[in-house]
């Protein structure tokens, strides 16, 4: 069985009905990238919001469509409003993008373990994101930020398809100018008159500005980019059981019931999202797993 | 052996190298055979050996959950398959699986490796061979990736 | 006779004539009994109006993909074993709203589903059901959250175990270790001896609710040859099992076993239809379904069994990460009886055979264990790969 880290631990409620939706309101819609948006949401009924964990997702229900797990993707230390950044993949998110300020949806959660980041305190954080996977890391970084003293080096590199394609683009920015932050970010295909990295993102660990030997490493993106990502941080010497990954399964129910999310012996949803790679290496070698 | 020497000193790949390290390399070489769907090497596996492709075809994969297997790369007759043996850390980056019955040369690449410690010839030969493999894959990955298709 | 102040555990003797009563006494208090009936050519598990309900002098034939039933030479009330139904369908109900919405202007409302939860009486629970069920409460009940509609009907059930008296013929409680002879979960456990002379039951209460039940039952105190020749039943059932698996150090061979080609070979007999998790009484995937009317304004929420050997069940943005037979058939069996040792403490199987029964094609889990233990290569720890010929 899992040990789950202490600031990742039930911060939610144990909810009498756990399959029970709560009406959230849209307070704000914003476009992020031609295929990605986000939503900012509060309850309903005035309450307050949730409190969850950075790595938390919820399971976000639009009315009479579907239900979908989504990430949060905003600021713990704000919880009255509660946001979440998705692209537009399917039905119930393309749901979603038609939504109005003032139009609702069901939320459930907040669900599952996040990253471990009062746990790394005392040591370097990398954080490596691909594509939207920068939308479950954020809310770390926000944590991190805000405890900065705690930490040693925080890296942060990045890496997305096209320029346009860049997520948070202006936050992004703000962190770069910040000293005690490194920011670095690349694309996989230039596009209009870019000027910054191409390439891989893998291809910005090996010269990123971390201590291997007492360092952190949070990664999140589509499982070949993780995958090829923990290559290279091994390579540079930073030990399996420091690295964390959030990995991703269809999921039903989020609370171990539905059996869809199971990758091996765990439910993505209770013992994961985020998980020590070293206990996902010997799934991620096997295929159809 | 004598059939494997043959082989290896008629091989283009090697063209050019001294009887002595001909010698060598077939000393280090086995055959392979692999059945098609059968995997020669796995993603993330000590990189030991590399193959010279006799007959057969050999596809180059990654895998992906929501995708299945993605073939980056096909290598068919007189083909080299692997070059991660030469390259720390050592460890095959992909997964190459045969796409048809397929029958190589193997060579035992750690040997090679260490020989090549102590007979620096010997590495800088391998090297030359091996970086215009790799140069070679580098220059059809990046045209790969410009999708010079794409409709706009 | 005396009211006597009976114990739990202690074994009594009941007549063929007073199960009439026992299954009166259960209606008088208010439940709904539900057991073992025919219907259409099995032995179903369905409402019953009488003790008469039950299939009495049937008996079941059962192999891999078979079932029969045929007539017995006695009148025994429960001379079969199990059919296609588990009391799963009872406790973890096939199709259930868990709630509706309504959306006006925008706005969303949900109304949630108050449930009924009718008091029921299982009548005939096998020991392997009993393991089966303690399995789910685990699995719906033990972890961080609780599923409420499973644990109010639970609460409400009342159990009548009966332990067998023959086995089936895809039967291996006793490689599981979950059966013949109900140990724990019952409310009453009864031993059934139909003979030529004499056709009667031993009883015992395992709860509280039990023994007033069975203090209201025309009973006395079960002598020694009335125990003796109830135990002999079970022990003739012990040995008769249809099947065997061996479970040691099951886990780890599964979890090294992963791309044995035994695999590709039950997949090709594997139509993936889904019988097996339907038949079983511990598998409790689900899924959830959200609809809407056409005016768009009401909204339902239900849940449902599901499948993992759907093709959908795995799907995520792109594709199913199990599209093949060979991975969905993989992915059921190692968690029945691997993965499910790591989740819940306990493996996923009771034994029951339904699987190798109700299998189209007649696939059965304890040759596909046979196989691979049979036949797995361990792998030469070497730095390089396996060559094939050389």
């Amino acid at each position: 069985m899992s040990t789950k880290p202490i600031d990742a631990l039930a911060l939610a409620p144990h909810a009498a009905n756990p399959m029970l939706s709560r009406p959230y309101r849209v307070q704000k819609v914003r476009q992020e990238t031609p295929d990605t948006f986000t939503l900012e949401l509060e309850p309903e009924d005035k309450q307050p919001g949730m409190t969850f964990a950075p790595g938390q997702f919820n399971m976000i229900y639009a009315f009479g469509v579907g239900e979908v797990p989504i990430s949060i993707s905003g600021n713990p230390a704000q919880p009255n409003s509660l946001v979440h950044t998705t692209r537009e993949v399917g039905t119930v998110t393309r749901a979603m993008r038609q939504l109005d300020v003032g139009d609702s949806l069901g939320v459930r959660g907040p669900f599952g373990v996040g990253w471990p980041v009062t746990e790394s305190r005392g040591a370097d954080v990398v954080i490596v994101a691909g594509g939207i996977g920068l939308a479950p890391l954020r809310p770390a970084l926000y944590q991190l930020l805000a405890a900065r003293k705690y930490y040693g080096k925080v890296v942060l590199l990045y890496g997305t398809r096209t320029p346009p394609d860049i997520l948070f683009r202006r936050e992004l920015q703000q962190w770069h100018s910040r000293f005690d932050l490194e920011v670095h970010v690349t694309v996989d295909r230039a596009t209009g008159n870019w000027r910054g990295n191409v390439g891989v993102v893998t291809t910005l660990i090996p010269r990123a500005p971390f201590d291997p030997h007492s360092t952190v490493a949070m990664v999140c993106g589509p499982e070949v980019m993780m995958r090829f990502t923990v290559q290279e941080l091994e390579k540079r010497g930073v030990a399996l059981e420091n690295i964390h990954l959030s990995m991703e399964r269809n999921m039903k129910c989020a609370v171990g019931f539905c059996g869809h999310c199971q990758y091996g012996p765990t439910f993505i949803c209770k013992d994961g999202p985020v998980f020590r790679y070293d206990r996902l290496q010997p799934l991620l070698a096997v295929r159809e797993m | 052996m004598e059939n494997l020497e043959r082989i290896i000193t008629e091989h283009p790949f090697f063209a050019g190298m001294t009887p002595e390290h001909l010698r060598l390399l077939a000393g280090c070489a086995s055959n392979a055979r692999f059945n098609a769907g059968q995997f020669v090497l796995r993603e993330g596996e000590e990189a030991n050996e590399f193959y010279l492709i006799r007959h057969g075809k050999v596809g180059l994969e990654v895998y992906t959950p929501n995708r299945g297997a993605l073939t980056i790369q096909t290598l068919g007759e007189g083909e080299i398959l692997g070059f991660s043996w030469l390259v720390s850390p050592h460890r095959w980056r992909f997964d190459a699986r045969c796409i048809e019955l397929t029958r190589a040369i193997a060579l035992d690449g750690k040997c090679l490796r260490e020989k090549s410690e102590s007979d620096c010839r010997l590495g800088y030969e391998l090297l030359k061979r091996f970086s215009h493999v790799m140069v070679e894959h580098l220059q059809s990955a990046r045209l790969q990736l410009l999708n010079v298709y794409e409709a706009h | 006779m005396p009211e006597q102040s009976l114990t739990l555990g202690q074994q009594v003797t009941l007549e063929r004539a007073a199960l009439r009563s026992l299954f009166d006494e259960l209606q008088s208090r208010g439940y709904k009994v539900l057991g073992p009936a025919l219907r259409e050519g099995a032995i179903v598990y369905d409402e019953l109006t009488s003790v008469d309900d039950l299939p009495v002098g049937w008996t079941d034939k059962q192999d891999g993909g078979t079932y029969r039933l045929e007539r017995r030479q006695d009148d025994a009330l429960f001379g079969y074993n199990v059919g296609p139904h588990s009391w799963k369908k009872f406790l973890h109900l096939p199709a259930v709203r868990l709630w509706q919405a309504e959306r006006t202007g925008g706005k969303l409302r949900i109304i949630e589903e108050k449930h009924e939860t009718p008091k029921l009486a299982f009548f005939g629970v096998r020991a392997c059901e009993l393991r089966a069920i303690a399995i789910q409460d685990k699995v719906l009940l033990g972890g961080q959250y609780a599923d409420p509609l499973y644990r109010s009907r639970r609460e409400q059930t009342f159990i009548v175990a009966v332990n067998c008296g023959q086995a089936g013929g895809t039967c291996f409680c006793v490689s599981m270790n979950s059966g013949p002879r109900a140990t724990a979960g019952f409310d009453l456990a009864l031993t059934e001896v139909a003979g030529d002379d004499r056709h009667f039951f031993t009883a015992e209460a395992g709860s509280e609710s039990g023994l007033q039940i069975l203090k209201a039952v025309p009973h006395r105190i079960a002598s020694e040859e009335e125990r003796a020749a109830a135990e002999a039943r079970v022990a003739k059932a012990a040995g008769q099992m249809g099947r065997q698996l061996d479970t040691t150090d099951i886990k780890a061979l599964l979890y090294r076993n992963y791309e044995h080609p035994r695999w590709d070979q039950v997949a090709s007999r594997c139509l993936t239809c889904a019988n097996c998790t339907m038949v079983c009484p511990t598998c409790f995937c689900t899924n959830v379904e959200d609809t809407t009317d056409l005016k768009g304004e009401n909204a339902e929420r239900w849940r449902k069994w599901d499948s993992c050997f759907t093709t959908d069940f795995s799907y995520i943005h792109g594709g199913s990460v199990r599209s093949t037979p060979r991975s969905r058939y993989r992915q059921w069996m190692t968690h029945k009886l691997a993965t499910w040792i790591d989740q819940f403490d306990t493996s996923g199987c009771v034994g029951c055979g339904r699987c190798i029964t109700w299998c189209p094609v007649g696939i059965d889990i304890t040759e596909e264990v046979r196989a691979i233990r049979d036949t797995e290569v361990v792998p030469i720890q070497s730095s390089g790969n396996d060559h094939g010929e050389s």
